[in-house]
């Protein structure tokens, strides 16, 4: 299979972690079966959103090679990435690949300044030879995204505003000049004023450093805003993905459907389908077990067949859904549940 | 009728240490009112004041944090307590729980996490009403959880064993058991997922629907507020920027850092560029002169760096604290 234009390539990959003691071993899939492409000629925002327990988190270990798949591959650049494991490859792989962490209090030690994150990543990567090199490289990194060495020089992580924290750590992954910047929910602990502002630099950084942005959230509505294609996670599978605008705008696959109702939005009075009550699990950690498809025991259309089989990946158009709805079999007449099924117009 | 009436209360963090003293004015000259039968929202960044206002009014003041000037006063249908003089025992005898409950961000945890549900029910129904006919109680204590929609079981599990979700409802329902006037509910769903978040706020509601008293309820997402709330309180560095019926402030906001809150919140559906605000909310332990938005207000003119602006009230119940606005120039 041609992987070489293709800035990372997942096919079929699945991790799964054994869980219990001695006495009670149970497997958790945490992510299972996904595949998907990214383009290297063109840079992109591409969203992973989900809930908690997703296996968002999970899939970004793995593409940040911290993990490794338990079955299926993870291609970077053409490369396998399981074999590279010589330092100096893992190290290039690293340039490329950066990461953004959810707490900004919490990515820096609160006793160091944050500048010596900056300098250790630029000495650590080769990008500078010395430290007064490395200064223009700080600087550098800290002007693309609205600071200056000068205004970080000498303070500590507390003297800083989350937002201002937060920038400094995409401006400590951009000193790599990576290609691809993965970002686990940046924006979950800055505060609503400041929020945009680190949105905004995502978007900034695809058009004109041309860095693939892989942006990780439960925020659906700065995902909408921001990515041009976004894949929605339920218990270790993708279960849409597309273009944000048709899989926000037009949800397919029913979870989507339950996921973006539930989304409150920010205007009093469109309330009625949200004020629509719903059920709740008890429990969470069942629908990992259950067998066929994750969301069958909450899901309105639910046919039969659905509790038996993983339901199939099923490409309509330019997006993909994993749902029995929009199969052959929902159309067969004993499959009476599923005529009053939502279809996606087009 | 008021139920809780604030007046111009100042309450603020003193400590210490090695003989530098520091002063965090948290909260700084609030008023506002509560009603029966109404969902008031309290919205602001972090650190603005939020959770200090809150443990005022619950009665929690305890050092480094000290109320220093203003009142706060809670009339229950008649029994009147001034939470400045009330003693520690009156309280817990007959104010907390009783007449006002607490719900917090991280409250699944108030589980006990090695005893049964139903074991934590025990405990605060022991502590604030005593439990002479046990039966009574299991019946009652179940009629509570059906009422609210949650299955009976739930009493005979261990916390570890429900949903997060599911706690955070528990939470709420063992606030609600004695049918209390006010229900604070700081941040009740910050931790929670969007579907899960849905199932506990529609409870909030419906348990307010039917008991027609009062919920205070606080979060930094504005979203929630448009949903839930019927008034909102939008707190700015310790001091009210603007509050106003929930419709006017999502409409019509007058002041510019609520102006600037609506326009740039994110929505399904826009794509349009939206900027964030210059700036950095204010360190509290040196706030800066005047409004204290001055700083970061795009409109600010002199007036605004030298001198406080009152909370005027523009119309019914819009009240603004901008000296822009009250000029009639915003």
């Amino acid at each position: 299979m041609n992987t070489d234009n293709k800035l990372f390539d997942l096919q079929h990959a699945v991790v799964s972690f054994r869980i219990g003691g001695v006495l009670e071993r149970t497997k958790l899939i945490a992510v299972n079966d996904v595949s998907f492409s990214l383009s290297s000629e063109k840079p992109e925002i591409f969203t992973l959103a989900g809930e908690s327990g997703s296996g968002k988190t999970t899939l970004a270990r793995l593409l940040l090679g911290d993990l490794e798949v338990t079955s299926g591959k993870v291609y970077f650049e053409g490369r396998d990435i399981s074999e590279i494991r010589k330092p100096a490859e893992k190290k290039a792989f690293m340039k490329k690949v950066q990461p953004v962490f959810q707490n900004p209090f919490e990515t820096f030690n609160p006793l160091r300044l944050v500048e010596s994150y900056l300098f250790d990543t630029a000495l650590n990567f080769g990008i500078a030879r010395n430290r007064q090199e490395a200064a223009d490289v700080v600087d550098d990194a800290l002007r693309q995204v609205g600071l200056s060495l000068a205004e970080v020089t000498k303070r500590y992580p507390h003297e800083l505003s989350g937002g201002q924290i937060q920038r400094i750590s995409v401006a400590r992954a951009l000193i790599p000049q990576p290609r691809v910047i993965l970002a686990d929910e940046p924006v979950s602990m800055v505060d609503a004023s400041l929020r945009m502002e680190i949105v905004n630099l995502f978007r900034k950084l695809r058009d004109e450093q041309r860095v693939t942005v892989i942006y990780i959230t439960h925020d659906l509505a700065t995902a909408y805003y921001i990515s041009d294609r976004i894949a929605i996670m339920l218990r270790g599978f993708i279960v849409e993905s597309g273009p944000v605008e048709e899989v926000l705008g037009n949800p397919m696959h029913p979870y989507t459907q339950l996921l973006k109702e539930s989304v409150p939005e920010p205007e009093p009075r469109v309330k009625e389908a949200w004020a629509k009550n719903i059920s709740l699990g008890a429990t969470e950690v069942k629908e990992y077990s259950q067998i066929g498809c994750k969301f069958a025991s909450r899901c309105p259309y639910v046919m039969d067949i659905c509790r038996q089989v993983n339901p199939p990946d099923v490409q309509v158009n330019n997006r993909i859904a994993k749902c029995f709805l929009y199969t052959e079999h929902a159309r067969q007449p004993e499959a009476t549940e599923a005529q009053d099924a939502p279809v996606a117009q087009q | 009728m008021t139920l809780l009436s604030v007046n111009d209360l100042r309450a603020y963090y003193q400590t210490e240490v090695y003989g530098i003293s520091r002063t965090v004015r948290a909260v700084d000259g609030v008023s506002f009112n509560l009603y029966p039968n109404e969902i008031y929202g309290v919205a602001g960044e972090s650190s603005c004041g939020k959770t200090t206002l809150i443990k005022v009014i619950s009665g929690n003041i305890k050092p480094p944090l000290k109320a220093y000037s203003g009142s706060v006063k809670y009339d229950f249908d008649g029994y009147e307590v001034d939470m400045m003089k009330i003693s520690q025992e009156e309280m817990r005898r007959a104010v907390r729980w009783k007449e006002i409950s607490y719900v917090m961000q991280g409250s699944m945890s108030v589980l006990n996490p090695v005893r049964k549900v139903i074991k934590t029910f025990e405990d605060i129904v022991e502590t604030h009403q005593g439990i002479r006919d046990r039966k009574a109680f299991l019946e009652q204590t179940r009629m509570h959880i059906n009422q609210l929609g949650l299955p009976a079981e739930v009493l005979d599990a261990y916390p570890h064993q429900l949903s997060g979700g599911m706690r955070q409802r528990l939470a709420i329902a063992l606030a609600t058991i004695f049918h209390p006037k006010l229900i604070i509910a700081d941040e009740p769903t910050t931790a929670l997922d969007v579907v899960v978040q849905r199932g506990v706020l529609q409870m909030l509601k419906n348990i307010q629907a039917r008991s027609k008293n009062t919920v205070l309820l606080v979060t930094h997402d504005m979203a929630v507020h448009a949903n839930v709330a019927n008034r909102v309180m939008i707190m700015y560095a310790g001091r009210i920027a603007e509050e106003a019926p929930t419709e006017i402030i999502f409409k019509a906001p007058r002041h510019p850092y609520t102006r600037h809150l609506i326009s740039s919140l994110p929505m399904i559906g826009v794509r349009e560029t939206k900027t964030g605000l210059r700036g950095a909310p204010p360190n509290l332990a040196n706030p800066p002169s005047g409004c204290r938005f001055h700083p970061r207000c795009p409109f600010a003119e002199e007036i605004c760096r030298v001198e406080v602006p009152e909370l005027i009230t523009i119309e019914g119940q819009h009240r603004v604290a901008c000296h822009l606005v009250k000029e009639g120039k915003l």
